[in-house]
């Protein structure tokens, strides 16, 4: 039973940091219509430039907190000229293209960073400057009487860093939705993603839109990558684990913000469940290992079939 | 001066519908296929046969595949690497079960494995399409890829978890195992690179290519005139993953010659065969094979041509390189031109017909 509320606990986490990178893809989607691939590089690429950038200050004897909270100012900027660069670059002279294009570009544009971060960086997994960023580290063991086996008392292992994140995390959804609904830019990201022509109509730059949302997408992305390579290490398997957010997505719906968070959980938590009862059920508890590589998927393909614009999404309406 | 098609008259409606209407590009053609059977392997060295030309016909080969069902119909697929994985596994298990019989059909018949495969994970497309249909797809990759490993009995229990290819023969010739010379691998390629893409020509010219198009274009509409949905879709799956099968039992038994699938039939080799469709053109065969060309060959350039012309740079340089120029190619290519290149060709021969007079 102990054991069973730690594995919960750890889908917990995990779904809520799936719920961060989802969150990133529906931000541009719904200000852009644009399927961001590209944001579980971005996830990567914003962690390695706080990384890199802090290891640049600490051989110029510049460390600690201070150096620390520079190299975020550092991260941040780079992160909104990668915004600047692609409205500049490649969104611009993609107008009016179909969906589809403007999602192969964004695979372009992975492959870009992925070569560009690599060569910058190096490949090798670098460690996440936590403490320094005055982020908590260990953890703390919880006794819950007569939860382990035979009646004993049960154990339950929790890591700080997973409680900061999940409270961060918390805190940031709650600014964002803040931000959307009552700041002057947020009604105008919603205007351009009702119609980009109407909202061209009424005076929004839409350039200037894009340019913010890619950003906001960029500020989630830093936050995103001090979590995960708080909890593993910086490096670029992140950026194939961001594939996970998919299926987040898929199961809250592409529209919804509430719909990134819901389906974190139930991803995060449904694929620690299924390595726990599922893989043991398919092929022995050693040979089924890694279940957890396509539960998440499997999940989502069930809600397509069942409920394709998922839980919160808007109802897909077509027309000839 | 030389391209175009004054004199030529069509007198019959076959002709006036051939593939090939120009006898310019049916001579271009004979000359690319005699250049290919018998140029390439007399004159070309095995270094440049077995890194150059065999992976750029595995890959054109996947390429059909994924055209098929991307660019003709309009599916998204992120699983070609997943289902060219069941072709390799799905030869690999039929050859050690029936060593006698010739690993030629055993390639070929590994496509409907994988085509089965790839209908069984259609099937979503009959609900949703786009990004939730890519979605959908990257769970058969997942799921295919966590079988290659999990599923002892797929490589018959071996110690490594690779497949091992065994020596097999074609009229007394070693075709493949480590016999094989690069020159027999490449010949006996490049005949079923040539079948099946004579297949592939005629579906998607025929009935079945034109319902294909016209679902792609707009399902509902589609639906509105008659085309049943469930069957199109359907069989754009089956034959894009049969292709895709046998491209990579290709892949292992005439290129690689064995290996571990988790390194092969990988997510990035989904993204690669779809970055091929994307630069050679979305629908379109020749773009299957231009883009094939490009961008299997951009890493060998990168690591083996540039030190040849003097610019040295590391193993890992070119690697970071590839990755950046194969990323902003595809950028600017979907600016500049999102039908590929392809369309660049239809674009020059449109020119060469009027040169030297553009009017």
């Amino acid at each position: 039973m102990d054991f069973l509320i730690q594995v919960v606990w750890e889908g917990l986490v995990a779904g809520v940091l799936y719920a961060l990178i989802a969150l990133g893809f529906v931000l541009i989607f719904k200000a852009s219509g644009v399927f961001n691939f590209a944001q579980g590089i971005m996830v990567v690429f914003a962690a390695l430039t706080l990384v890199g950038s802090y290891e640049k200050m600490a051989a110029a004897g510049f460390t600690g907190f201070p150096a620390a909270m520079a190299s975020i100012v550092v991260s941040l900027a780079v992160m909104f000229a990668l915004a600047w660069l692609v409205e500049r670059l490649v969104l611009r002279h993609l107008v009016n293209q179909p969906d589809i294009i403007l999602f192969m570009a964004t695979f372009g544009l992975t492959y870009f960073l992925i070569g560009f971060g690599e060569a910058v960086f190096g490949g090798d997994p670098k460690i996440m400057i936590t403490q320094q960023l005055g982020l908590p580290t260990g953890s703390t063991e919880f006794r819950l009487p007569g939860f382990g086996p035979n009646g004993k008392d049960g154990l339950v292992l929790i890591q700080h860093i997973d409680v900061a994140a999940t409270v961060i995390a918390s805190l940031m959804i709650a600014a964002l939705a803040l931000f959307f609904q009552y700041t002057r830019i947020g009604r105008a990201l919603r205007a351009v993603a009702d119609s980009h022509k109407a909202a061209l109509s009424v005076g929004i730059t839409l350039n200037q839109i894009w340019v913010v949302v890619w950003f906001t997408a960029g500020i989630v992305a830093l936050v995103t990558g001090i979590m995960w390579g708080a909890r593993s290490d910086v490096s670029f398997g992140l950026s194939n684990i961001a594939l996970k957010a998919l299926p987040v997505l898929i199961v809250g719906g592409f529209t919804s913000v509430p719909g990134a968070i819901a389906g974190g959980l139930i991803i995060g938590i449904g694929e620690k469940l299924g390595e726990l009862y599922l893989a043991p059920l398919l092929l022995g508890s050693t040979m089924g290992r890694g279940v957890e590589s396509w539960v998440a998927f499997i999940i989502a393909l069930a809600f397509v079939m069942a409920r394709p614009q998922g839980l919160f999404g808007d109802k897909i309406i077509e027309r000839i | 001066m030389f391209y175009r098609e004054n004199g030529q008259f069509n007198t019959t409606y076959a002709e006036d519908m051939a593939v090939f209407p120009i006898r310019q590009d049916r001579i271009g053609l004979a000359l690319i296929l005699g250049v290919a059977a018998i140029g390439v392997p007399l004159f070309g060295n095995s270094f440049f046969i077995s890194s150059v030309m065999i992976p750029f016909l595995v890959y054109s080969l996947a390429t059909i595949g994924l055209n098929i069902l991307t660019g003709y119909t309009g599916l998204i697929s992120l699983g070609t690497g997943a289902f060219m994985g069941v072709g390799a596994f799905a030869c690999f298990k039929l050859t050690t079960a029936f060593p006698n019989v010739n690993i030629i059909f055993w390639i070929l018949a590994s496509g409907f494995f994988s085509a089965a495969i790839g209908m069984l994970f259609g099937l979503p497309s009959l609900r949703v399409k786009g990004f939730y249909l890519a979605v959908t797809t990257l769970a058969a990759q997942f799921f295919l890829q966590w079988c290659f490993i999990r599923i002892p009995w797929l490589y018959n229990d071996s110690a490594s978890g690779a497949i091992e290819v065994a020596r097999r023969t074609l009229f007394g010739f070693p075709i493949t195992g480590a016999q094989a010379s690069a020159q027999t691998r490449y010949l006996v390629l490049l005949g079923i690179v040539v079948f099946m893409t004579w297949i592939a020509s005629n579906i998607v010219h025929g009935r079945i290519g034109r319902s294909w198009m016209a679902v792609r274009d707009m399902d509902i509409a589609a639906e509105l005139m008659g085309i049943r949905l469930l069957p199109t879709k359907l069989t754009a799956f089956a034959v894009s993953s049969f292709y895709a099968g046998v491209a990579g039992a290709c892949m292992m038994f005439l290129w690689y010659g064995g290996g571990e699938a988790n390194d092969v039939f990988n997510i990035n080799q989904s993204f690669n065969i779809l970055f091929m469709v994307i630069l050679g053109g979305l629908g379109s065969l020749v773009g299957s094979f231009m883009g094939a060309a490009f961008i299997s060959s951009l890493p060998t350039i990168f690591k083996f041509g540039l030190p040849a012309i003097g610019i040295n740079i590391g193993g890992a340089t070119a690697e970071h390189l590839t990755f950046m120029v194969v990323g902003a190619l595809i950028v600017i290519f979907l600016i500049a031109e999102p039908h590929g290149l392809a369309r660049l060709w239809q674009i020059t021969k449109e020119k060469l017909r009027l040169w030297p007079f553009p009017h």
